[in-house]
């Protein structure tokens, strides 16, 4: 007997969700700051950048986190007031509890007092990071 | 290159992107096949192929090996690499779930088998259409959970 109902149901389901996925990977969002959350030096274990600074968080088991880091990590040798800061998730729960991520990568924008203006899940655009980087003063 | 990438006590092995991505379309059609027939031992050679990816990696799959065989050959652009852990993970989820899936089909229960492979083949489905990686949305989350 052949059932294709739950077959039906799994492919628009999974459908809707990868569309709803892939419409946000990557989109730089500033309505997911902790209020009153300050990122410092002592917590992030280096200096921050003069003006900006992407706090990128990562785990092993993620194949865009490598793109990530090497997106930004190239951005930033050409801005030297913009610091990129990368950070194992598994190692920093308490932190990744604290600011509420929940998937790897996701960078967030700081400025210079440590203040979240900011956060992209996923790999962002280049165009989408520099954007981001003027708005912050 | 960062040093979270590249831990040292982490084998650094690096595979063909492609490959995993391909072995997700067979496994998608295996799985569909499994959920529309309610076939035990579909869902069983399944489970063995996500368990040999998920201990030895996806490249030394019956899928994987059609890949570098049949397909690789025929591919003109340079390959991409890609870490072995992410697509390791997502082999051992497709694992666990064909497992629930496989004692349900034992103890009579065809919800039990037809929700797992549900989640399954969404996975798959969801890696073959849209290349969206599991390890990256569960693994933190996950991790968050069991270490509260």
């Amino acid at each position: 007997m052949k059932n294709y109902l739950p077959l039906a149901i799994v492919l628009v389901l999974a459908t809707a969700y990868g569309l709803w996925w892939k419409r946000g990977e990557g989109a730089i969002r500033s309505n997911k700051a902790i209020p009153g959350h300050r990122l410092s030096e002592q917590v992030l274990g280096e200096a921050l950048g003069s003006r900006a600074t992407m706090v990128q968080f990562s785990s092993a088991f993620c194949a865009p986190c490598r793109a990530t880091h090497a997106l930004l990590s190239q951005m930033v040798e050409t801005i030297p007031d913009v610091k990129h800061i990368h950070i194992d998730a598994e190692s920093h729960l308490e932190l990744v509890r604290q600011l509420d991520i929940r998937s790897t990568p996701t960078t967030i924008f700081i400025n210079k007092d440590g203040i979240e203006v900011g956060r992209a899940a996923g790999t962002p655009k280049r165009e989408q990071v520099l954007k981001a980087l003027e708005a912050i003063h | 290159m960062s040093e979270i990438l590249n831990k040292p006590e982490v084998a650094k092995i690096y595979i063909d992107a492609r490959g995993p991505r391909f072995a997700a379309s067979i496994t998608t059609v295996v799985l569909a096949i499994a959920l529309v027939t309610q076939n035990a031992w579909v869902l069983a050679l399944q489970g063995m192929v996500f368990l040999i990816g998920a201990v030895r990696g996806p490249q030394f799959t019956p899928y994987g090996l059609i890949f570098k065989s049949l397909i690789k050959p025929r591919l003109m652009k340079e390959a991409p690499t890609e870490d072995v852990r992410p697509p390791k993970f997502a082999q051992a989820v497709g694992f666990l779930f064909a497992l629930v899936g496989l004692i349900g089909a034992i103890a009579g229960s065809s919800a039990v088998f037809t929700v797992a492979v549900g989640f399954a083949l969404a996975a798959a489905f969801l890696n073959a259409a849209f290349n969206f990686c599991l390890g990256c949305e569960m693994y933190l989350l996950g991790l968050r959970f069991a270490t509260k």
